[in-house]
């Protein structure tokens, strides 16, 4: 549980950042909250030669009403996006989500940049920002560039970032009612064995948790949807053509059927709220 | 002492009243200091270089390249070690003469038996370093077929260690009429027949282990910290297995974070520490880490149970009949062939049962030592019982609690011969029943549990009991040696005022959570009529205790209190003829009261008894042949178990979708004879629940097919928080124990023993209407989500 050694480094601001990660992208790491981060490098899965902390770059946590949607800064942290005003009035399926994650501890540590950028199929955010088919705002050495959340998350713990990228801002429409957040699991502290997050105001979008390699899309789902299906009709078609993991926790077959049983319940509930 | 005087005492003083922890403000501020804290100057780290094999041969250790990395002293491998220990690593606990036990060194010489068996340790300058280096440190090994799954290890399939004739540890049977039992099941109306298996668990213990050595300059002697439940019995054993003289150890535990039995032990890190502290001369330390924890520190239960009702056709049980299969590990530690004997004798539970049959069989597997672990063969006895009771209800279509009453005990039996061989000392069970039902409200469930069967709800519900008797109070020394355990069970107290009326109470047991300096406070201060904040509590020390047999089995309160309060009767005896001397009185004629020895009917003469503890200190004028200073000291032998009981009910919600099954409400009536401080207990029935729950919902040591732990952190490993409890309803009854003059019984285990089987039967309950008759242990929502079957009706809308 003692990390290898490593260089620490604090960044006073996203150019010092950036400037440390073009030196030696391949084995530099930013620190945001530390708490993925952190235990792969006490498991020593993760060894980065330097540690960039970026976690006293100011500016960069805020939730913003930015007109036709919210802008929320990379370093925002769970706990502050949970109980933003701003958040709660137009994206409140975020700040739901956000409310999920972890354990207290976890929620005044983590941060939503770093959720998203580690690329979890596990954690729930990701799931969030795809079925709000967020933006994500990334600075690096080539200039900034926005990548859409339906081709961000790339696979186990791969995202579109680049290594000598930084995620800044993330930007998500403003939906403001027919969402549902479903989180499956065995203590309230943990991660999802399944989890469905859903939308329903405009085009519909449920994105599942836990349910591939990456946070993914019940398509089958959308598509009956589209098609003007009922809830359980569409729910039931949650998992097609997706391979979910067995673990410790569950396995492949009951997590394909949890998800039927999750996103109906999320369709149900979301149809409700959107009265 | 009855219980009528130990109210009338408590409402003069504070025995029997809730009095806050006086341990807790230390605890709760950070001040309180546990081996890792101490700041001992020029230590060396330990790290430990474990197999992560299950089972493989040791080809080579080369530790040359540690050896060359920064801050490292030595790196040491088994046979470096060999010439350190006067003997193998001990095993008090031979349950029959013929028990194979193969031989344990602290480190592995050219086999290692389990994943974190150790195979070389490296000292350095810091932990980082330490574990730098143990990474480097290259061993060759040649893996050998693995015993993994008990059965399969029973079979022989493959052998835990290669030399071994089989992985048979030990036969061990109690069946006082092998024809009664024949009999029974032959007339029989009813019977059942139920296998369970009782998974193995990892203590968890909110402190990992930690081990500090420091010799002492000029010779001295060797000062041993260590997170321990058993100071005592580990200098004993530390000097038995290094040759280190056992007057020349002093092993000190300090704040010691829980054990729950895993720090009733004596492990590798600890004898390896003071025998490099010896060899190095220098101080050596170790801090476990909780990955580490969870494969270096034994593990608990592990047992595939085989037990069968013969019933008569009104449902009175006439026979229980029992085979064990006992899962060792790898090797055997302290206790462990006789965790399954502690509950041999409890098979057939709170119930009159004339014919009995156990027959247990331990054997090694290539996983880590299991031991004692909160209630310690006793949760598996009441698991067993209870679960085919319920069995049995639903076989004769009759409820739960009607069958138990009439089986119990009844609460005119008492002092009751059990057919096991033990006498009980005194219990109304179906009071303690009585009461859980009444608290739960059970007629009102059964018939919301009928109404949601009815709507076709997709959440059921679920009601179960579990009526539990045990064993504590470990132990009369006499019935220790009839079942080969090589220690007594006595306790020895000291009770001393020093010359300002200030008292010290000096006791060999050994807290680690428990609350024990509040419970010995109160107890002292109350027959001395003194305050508790004046009564200091010296513990954990074999400096200060140099005997004692330290805190297990439920004993502190009902063996170390008796012997404490024994002590503090014959400190008052004395004080009493000094007061008798100074007042001109017979000794007959004072009162003490409030801490002062009054002359009876003529209340203005009096002493108090910190004057008389100044006067006997400055010893100017004692009566004939009296020694100076009020000091006193006991030593209690048992002469019987106590026997704690009660009911518990659990109150389940089951999705029938998800198979997510949610504790909804908790009733607890527990006896534990006359309390001192109820707050305590209710303290300690609270996390005995809550570990008791953690087993039937949640926890589970997984191994895979090679024998590889897989829940090595606390996010595979799933200990419950608060957030999965609901609130716990509490009541309890008062039945005095009779085998002490304290009157109490023990409350350490009651909870760990009564929620499993009362968790589990709630869930089997709220799915019998489907056929469900058994759920294996942790009950995850997808093992219900599969007893119910893959075509549960999907209903839309509920949610
Ligand atoms: C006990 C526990 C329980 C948890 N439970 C949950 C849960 O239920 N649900 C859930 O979703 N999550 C859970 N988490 C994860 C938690 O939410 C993490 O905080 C979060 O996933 C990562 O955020 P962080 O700020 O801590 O990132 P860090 O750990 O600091 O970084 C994570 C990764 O992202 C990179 N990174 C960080 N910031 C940026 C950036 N701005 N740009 C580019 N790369 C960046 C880092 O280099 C690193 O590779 C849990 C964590 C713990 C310890």
């Amino acid at each position: 549980m003692i990390p290898a050694s490593f260089e620490y480094r604090r960044a006073g601001s996203v150019e010092d950042a950036l400037g440390w990660l073009a030196e030696d992208p391949d084995s530099t790491k930013l620190l945001a909250g530390g708490h993925s981060l952190l235990p792969l490098m006490k498991l020593r899965l993760a060894t980065p030669g330097v540690l960039v902390d970026v976690g006293r770059v100011p500016g960069l946590s805020y939730v913003r009403d930015a007109g036709d949607h919210v802008a929320i800064g990379a370093l925002t942290r769970h706990r502050d996006l949970e109980i933003s005003e701003v958040a709660r009035a137009s994206v409140p399926l975020l700040a739901h989500v956000a409310g999920q994650v972890g354990d207290p501890q976890v929620r005044h540590r983590g941060t939503i940049g770093g959720s998203l950028a580690h690329g979890d199929p596990a954690s729930d955010l990701p799931a969030a920002v795809l079925a709000l088919d967020a933006t994500m705002v990334a600075d690096g050495p080539r200039g900034r560039r926005e990548i859409a959340a339906s081709d961000f998350f790339r696979g186990f713990l791969e995202t579109a970032l680049e290594p000598d990228e930084m995620l800044t801002e993330i930007r998500v429409r403003k939906a403001p009612s027919g969402w549902a957040f479903q989180k499956f699991n065995r203590r309230a502290q943990d991660w999802a064995i399944v989890g469905v997050a859903a939308v329903l105001d405009g085009e519909p979008r449920v994105a599942l948790v836990n349910m591939g390699s990456t946070t993914v899309r019940a398509r089958g789902t959308e598509e009956a949807l589209a098609a003007g299906a009922e809830a359980a009709d569409a729910a039931a078609r949650a998992a097609e053509g997706l391979e979910p993991p067995s673990d410790l926790h569950a396995s492949a077959e009951y997590r394909r059927h949890l998800a039927t049983v999750l996103v109906r319940r999320a369709l149900v509930e979301a149809a409700a709220a959107r009265g | 002492m009855s219980a009528a005087v130990l109210e009338e005492h408590g409402a003069a003083g504070v025995v029997g009243t809730r009095m806050l922890r006086r341990e807790d403000p230390a605890l709760l501020s950070g001040e309180a200091r546990f081996v890792h804290d101490l700041v001992v100057p020029g230590a060396l780290h330990m790290a430990v270089v474990r197999s992560p094999y299950a089972h493989a041969r040791i080809t080579s250790v080369d530790v040359s390249a540690a050896l060359g990395m920064p801050g490292v002293v030595a790196a040491l491998t088994g046979a470096d070690l060999a010439a350190e220990w006067a003997s193998a690593m001990p095993c008090a606990w031979p349950v029959t003469a013929d028990m194979q036990s193969p031989k344990h060194l602290p480190v592995a010489v050219d086999e290692a038996c389990y994943t974190g068996d150790a195979v070389a340790v490296v000292l350095a300058g810091s932990q980082a370093e330490a574990q730098d280096a143990a990474a480097a440190v290259a061993v060759g090994y040649e893996e050998l077929p693995a015993a993994v799954d008990l059965e399969d290890a029973a079979r022989d399939d493959a052998l835990a260690h290669v030399d071994a004739p089989s992985n048979r540890a030990y036969t061990w049977e109690l069946v006082p009429d092998p024809d009664a039992v024949r009999r029974a099941f032959d007339e029989a109306a009813v019977t059942v027949k139920e296998r369970y298996r009782q998974q193995r668990l990892i203590p968890a213990a909110m402190e990992p282990r930690g081990v500090c050595v420091v010799p002492q300059p000029f010779g001295g002697e060797f000062v041993v910290y260590s997170s321990t439940q058993i100071p005592h019995i580990l200098r004993t054993m530390l000097g038995l297995t290094t040759g280190v003289p056992e007057d020349r150890i002093r092993v000190i535990a300090p704040s010691v974070g829980g054990g729950f039995g895993s720090k009733l032990d004596v492990y590798a890190e600890e004898l390896l520490c003071l025998a490099l502290a010896r060899r190095l001369r220098r101080p050596v330390r170790w801090s476990e880490e909780r990955s580490e924890a969870a494969q270096a520190t034994i593990h608990g239960r592990g047992q595939v149970q085989e037990i069968e009702l013969a019933a008569d056709a009104d449902g009175r049980v006439q026979a229980v009949r029992v085979h064990l299969l006992a899962d060792m590990g790898a090797y055997l530690q302290l206790v462990t062939p006789g965790v399954p004997i502690l509950g041999a004798f409890l098979y057939h539970g709170t119930y009159d049962v004339p014919a009995y049959s156990f027959t247990c069989t331990g054997v090694f597997t290539n996983k880590t030592p299991t031991d004692a672990y909160r209630g310690a063969g006793r949760p598996e006895a009441t698991y067993a019982i209870e679960r085919a009771m319920d069995a049995l209800a639903r076989k004769l279509g009759m409820d739960p609690a009607e069958l138990r009453r009439r089986n119990y005990i009844g609460a005119d039996r008492f002092p009751y011969s059990s057919v096991a061989g033990l006498v009980f000392d005194s219990g109304d069970y179906e009071a303690a029943l009585d009461k859980a039902l009444e608290l739960v409200g059970y007629d009102a469930l059964r018939h919301e549990q009928a109404q949601r069967r009815s709507d076709g709800a997709t959440k059921l519900l679920g009601v179960g009991l579990s009526s539990y008797v045990e064993m504590c109070g470990l132990a009369p020394s006499r019935v220790l040696a009839s079942l080969h355990y090589v220690a007594g069970g006595w306790e020895t107290a000291t009770v001393r005022m020093l010359p300002t009326g200030k008292v010290q109470v000096v006791t060999g047991a050994t807290p680690h959570g428990q609350g024990h300096v509040t419970s010995w406070s109160m107890i002292v201060a109350d027959k001395l009529g003194v305050l508790p904040d004046d009564v200091e509590v010296l513990h954990s020390d074999t400096g200060l205790s140099p005997l004692g047999l330290d805190t297990y089995g439920s004993r502190s309160l009902s063996v170390g209190g008796t012997a404490i309060a024994l002590a503090a009767d014959r400190l008052v005896d004395k004080a009493r003829l000094l007061a008798a001397h100074r007042l001109e009185a017979a000794p007959e004629d004072l009162e003490l009261s409030d801490g002062q020895f009054v002359v009876r009917g003529s209340p203005s003469t009096s002493i108090g008894i910190g004057t008389l503890a100044f006067e006997a200190f400055t010893a100017h004028d004692l009566p004939e042949g009296m020694e100076p200073n009020l000091e006193a000291s006991a030593t209690y032998d048992p002469t019987n178990f106590t026997f704690p009981f009660g009911t518990h009910v659990a109150v389940v919600e089951v999705d029938t979708e998800t198979g997510r099954v949610d504790l909804v409400r908790y009733v607890g009536v527990d006896d534990c004879g006359n309390q001192i401080n109820p707050l305590i207990v209710d303290g300690q029935v609270h996390g005995g629940i809550a570990q008791g729950v953690a087993q039937a919902l949640y926890e589970e040591a997984s191994y895979d097919e090679r024998g590889n732990l897989l829940t090595t952190t606390l996010a595979d490993y799933l200990v419950p928080a608060a957030s999965e409890l609901p609130s716990f309803t509490l009541g309890r009854t008062v039945t005095p124990s009779p085998s002490n003059p304290l009157g109490v019984k023990g409350v350490g285990e009651a909870g760990t023993i009564a929620s499993t089987p009362a968790v589990v039967n709630a869930v089997v309950d709220a799915l019998s209407h489907l056929g469900v008759e058994d759920l294996e242990m942790p009950v995850t929502p997808e093992r219900v989500w599969r007893s119910i079957g893959a075509s549960a009706p999907v209903q839309g809308g509920a949610r």
